[in-house]
């Protein structure tokens, strides 16, 4: 397919195998140019193995990576047009941040004083200012972050990869960092890939996520598409958080399943390709239920149960209610809402959930 | 030049090469001595006579056997009697340093530290003159006042243990306090919480914790005690360590016997060592 | 006293008796017998004639530039054929064949340096190994001696310090991360100047505490120049020991002996100075 300008990275059928492992099975994606990309997926998923292989630290078994229409296979990997930050940032601990972010110009042959205009700009890009000249070991974990980026933007590369760099950070410092990146991925408008096992970290800063497991894509989208409509098992689960039961299909209209769930429970739901009988996996999201004193004021949820809550989960916005159905002892993550009305809530209450057949998603059992 | 860099056949087959010709360089000296301990021959070389036992087991003249030869196997047992001791006494000093540099801080503690590693880049022989001079004007001394003669201050087996002790402690304690560093003192506290006395806890959770660290270096002390040469030379008196004694043997001409002690030495190290891997890997 | 002091003492009383009565002492009783003159037996005066000895009579300082200009020659020789072994072994050979290959490192270690030596006199001389295998082979119609020689000596130096310098360098090189090296070309480094900015940098702890002890061992050596070196390699260690054991000149030998210890010092103290090392980390992680 030739189109005007190619994308500024595209893997086609890439594959690799060690010994008699399949590490990364015949995946296919490509990263328009100045976009966010994330691989999400668990340890062991095979995401590492894709990041090496384009930045040419490991020789694909079949398939082939091309970088803005060339392909770069066989080319070592201080020759190829990508940089990589590394996932302890892999900082040079012998040199000062000045050298470090030198290093590549040097590699180039560019001359002293434009390497020290070029190092002083893009310290200045990542606002930190007049600090090359000190030790890397004397640094913040978010300014040697930012200087592992800028020692790979000054040297301009199509692709920046990005292996789990905040995965050593400590959280309030992550949650910031997050924001920082997508801020300096505009501000360079670089194509990043980006890895992670953090489903935070994909989804917020990213354009397009590609859910991997077990070699393979799942689901390549952008990130809502991902949290509303996962396309298997796998995806529903990892991404966000769900209730998550295993049941057998009793009716199916199209689209339109009834479940019974193992625990007893029945449940209207929605999944393709399903037939009665089938073994199913359902998903609800916590948030997608909603919540009453009253069942008058339940309204048309295709799924109402009157429930009785064990246990407050109390974390500020993100408060959880945990429920049970006296009935089949079935136990269900509910989100508090943010009003006065649910604030006095207590173990024991009687309540009424409620959700709709679209938000019970169903997938026929992966057997895990 | 790391596995994940892509480099070409060439280089790394031609590094491949170099690294297998420098094993091989490191084990031919040894696999000669080896060989020749068999040679059914006067001299340990060329030509190759034919396989015999005899330098190890003969009882008859040409080929007395080392197990019958007197003079080394006395040296033998003088080895054994000093590294003993040596690693005894190393392994006794080296702990209480451990101890004394893990455990306090106090003033001097740094300078006592390097005081402590120097008998390390003082030359073996440098340290074995030293100690002859001063055990023999101590022992002067005395004489002069008191007219005693003492025997352990003349050249001999105790100044041969004192010089070696003086430089395989730094070993030990270097050994030890590898280990020592790695501690948890919680464990310790634990065992105060739980009812033991400070020495109880010590001897009932640091110091099992410390044993392949111990063990480890009395092997080390022990290989290092028996391999010496530079100190023990300026120090020995008539009772030499099989070292000396293999030297002499070695001025005078060689006999495959030499090879045959050399093969036994061998043997008993790679059995040390053996002995303290597998002891360190629990 | 509590009973923190009174163990804090007992724990310091062998350290000092240790260093005091074997390293200490023995070693300003060195340098005052080095510090006189025998007037006559039993009688004697504090002088410098020892030294001046020492400055003045051409054998001894050439003896003594030679052994040390040597021992700096064994030791670069050393850390070149050492340094792609220790690489190889840190970060190219994984799991079991590393384990096995610093092991066998290790095996010369376990065997006395006069075994080492007694194997390549069996190699090396006129009736040797080698000889005989050239001669087998035609290429020489007569024996060859090797032994005895400048050369037979440097191998054998190197041969026996090889240890040294392979161990420090390996424990420094393996704790080097393998993405630091990555990173280096990924940003467009090849192999030379990653060796040169990011291997070495990094590896210089280990090349210096190899190079300390390996340099020292040379200096001080007595076993190997006395069997493999030849007439003209007289090695330093030979005249403090003949001066003590054979000529019974111990104020000469004391002050030869102060010779050799102000040399390594002074070598030693230039090669931290040098690269900005200390003794204490140096030694510390060389072993």
């Amino acid at each position: 397919m030739m189109t005007d300008t190619p994308p500024d990275l595209e893997c086609r059928g890439l594959a690799k195998r060690f010994d008699n492992v399949t590490a990364v099975d015949s995946v296919d994606f490509s990263v328009p140019a100045g976009s966010f990309f994330s691989i999400l997926g668990p340890s062991g998923c095979g995401k590492t193995t894709i990041m090496r292989m384009i930045a040419g630290f490991l020789e694909p078994s079949s398939g082939d990576i091309r970088i803005k229409g060339r392909s770069v296979l066989g080319v070592p990997p201080n020759k190829r047009p990508v940089n990589m930050v590394f996932q302890h940032l892999a900082l040079f601990p012998m040199m000062n941040v000045a050298e470090n972010i030198g290093y590549g110009l040097r590699r180039q042959g560019v001359s002293k004083s434009e390497i020290m205009r070029r190092t002083g700009e893009v310290l200045e890009r990542i606002s930190l200012p007049g600090i090359g000249g000190r030790k890397v070991s004397e640094l913040s974990g978010g300014q040697r972050q930012r200087v592992a980026i800028a020692r790979c933007m000054v040297l301009e590369p199509d692709v920046l990869l990005l292996d789990e760099p905040l995965g050593a950070l400590d959280l309030k410092l992550r949650e910031k960092m997050k924001v920082e990146l997508k801020a300096l991925q505009a501000e360079f408008d670089t194509t990043f890939v980006y890895i992670t096992h953090d489903q935070g970290e994909a989804l917020v800063m990213s354009d397009k996520v590609a859910v991997m497991n077990a070699g393979r894509f799942e689901q390549v989208g952008p990130a809502r598409e991902l949290y509303y409509n996962p396309a298997t098992a796998f995806v529903a689960g990892f991404v966000g958080d769900a209730n998550r039961w295993k049941g057998r299909v009793t009716a199916a209209h199209g689209a339109d399943v009834t479940v019974l769930l193992d625990s007893g429970l029945t449940l209207c739901a929605r999944g393709t390709g399903l037939a009665q009988g089938d073994r199913v996996e359902i998903f609800v999201r916590p948030e997608a239920i909603s919540i009453a004193h009253d069942p008058h004021a339940m309204g048309e949820d295709a799924n109402q149960i009157a429930v009785q809550v064990t246990a407050m989960l109390f974390n500020g916005a993100n408060s959880r209610v945990l429920v049970r159905d006296p009935q089949s002892g079935a136990e269900i993550d509910v989100a508090l809402p943010q009003s006065a009305a649910f604030a006095g809530l207590d173990k024991g209450d009687a309540v009424h959930i409620g959700w709709n057949r679209d938000q019970s998603l169903c997938f026929a059992d992966s057997g895990t | 030049m790391i596995p994940s860099i892509p480099q070409p056949r060439g280089v790394r087959l031609i590094y491949k090469a170099y690294v297998v010709a420098f094993f091989l360089w490191l084990a031919l000296p040894l696999v000669a001595v080896s060989v020749f301990a068999f040679n059914d021959s006067q001299f340990p070389s060329l030509p190759w006579e034919g396989f015999t036992w005899g330098w190890f087991f003969g009882d008859a003249r040409p080929q007395i056997g080392l197990f019958h030869e007197r003079r080394i196997l006395s040296s033998i047992w003088t080895s054994v009697f000093v590294a003993f001791w040596v690693s005894l006494l190393a392994v006794t000093v080296g702990t209480t340093n451990a101890f004394l540099f893990n455990r306090y801080s106090f003033r001097g503690r740094g300078f006592l530290y390097v005081l402590m590693l120097l008998p390390l880049v003082v030359p073996g022989i440098v340290l074995g003159i030293s100690i002859l001079i001063f055990s023999s004007r101590v022992a002067g001394t005395v004489q002069d006042l008191s007219g005693l003669y003492v025997e352990a201050l003349r050249p001999g087996l105790p100044l041969v243990i004192a010089g070696q002790f003086s430089f395989i402690t730094t070993i030990a304690t270097l050994v030890i306090s590898a280990r020592l560093i790695k501690f948890d003192r919680s464990l310790e506290e634990a065992a105060l919480n739980l009812g033991a006395s400070p020495l109880t806890a010590v001897r009932t959770i640091t110091i099992p914790y410390l044993m392949p660290a111990l063990v480890g270096a009395f092997v080390v002390a022990f290989l290092m005690s028996f391999e010496n040469f530079n100190t023990t030379l300026m120090l020995v008196g008539s009772d030499a360590p099989l070292t000396i004694t293999m030297f002499d043997r070695l001025k005078e001409g060689s006999t495959p016997v030499l090879n045959a002690v050399s093969l036994l030495l061998m043997v008993g190290s790679g059995v040390l060592a053996l002995v303290m891997i597998s002891f360190q890997r629990r | 006293m509590t009973p923190g002091r009174l163990s804090f003492f007992l724990l310091l009383a062998p350290l000092v008796l240790w260093l005091g009565l074997l390293i200490v002492i023995p070693h300003i009783d060195m340098a005052l017998v080095s510090l006189r003159a025998r007037v006559a037996p039993g009688e004697y005066t504090p002088s410098l004639q020892n030294y001046a000895d020492f400055f003045t009579q051409p054998l001894y300082l050439v003896t003594f530039a030679r052994t040390a200009i040597m021992s700096i020659l064994a030791t670069a020789i050393t850390l070149i054929i050492g340094f792609p072994i220790s690489y190889y072994i840190a970060k190219i050979a994984k799991g079991r064949s590393q384990a096995s290959l610093f092991l066998m490192c290790l095996i010369p270690f376990w065997v006395s340096e006069l075994v080492r030596t007694f194997g390549w006199i069996i190699l090396l001389r006129e009736t040797g190994v080698i000889s005989g295998l050239l001669q087998w082979a035609g290429l020489a119609d007569q024996p060859v001696e090797m032994l005895y020689n400048d050369s037979a000596m440097m191998l054998g130096l190197v041969y026996t310090s090889m240890l040294f310098m392979v161990v420090p360098l390996t424990t420094t090189l393996e704790s080097l991360d393998d993405a630091v090296i990555e990173a280096g070309y990924d940003l467009g480094g090849n192999g030379f100047s990653v060796l040169r900015e990011i291997v070495i940098p990094h590896a210089m702890p280990g090349i210096v505490s190899g190079c300390i002890v390996v340099f020292m061992l040379s200096l001080g050596n007595y076993l190997t120049p006395t069997m493999l070196g030849g007439k003209d390699s007289l090695w330093f260690t030979q005249l403090i020991y003949s001066q003590f054991i054979v000529r019974f000149n111990w104020e000469l030998g004391a002050a030869f002996g102060f010779c050799l210890l102000g040399a390594s010092s002074l070598i030693v103290w230039g090669m931290l100075r040098l690269t900005g090392q200390t003794l204490e980390r140096t030694m510390g992680e060389g072993s």
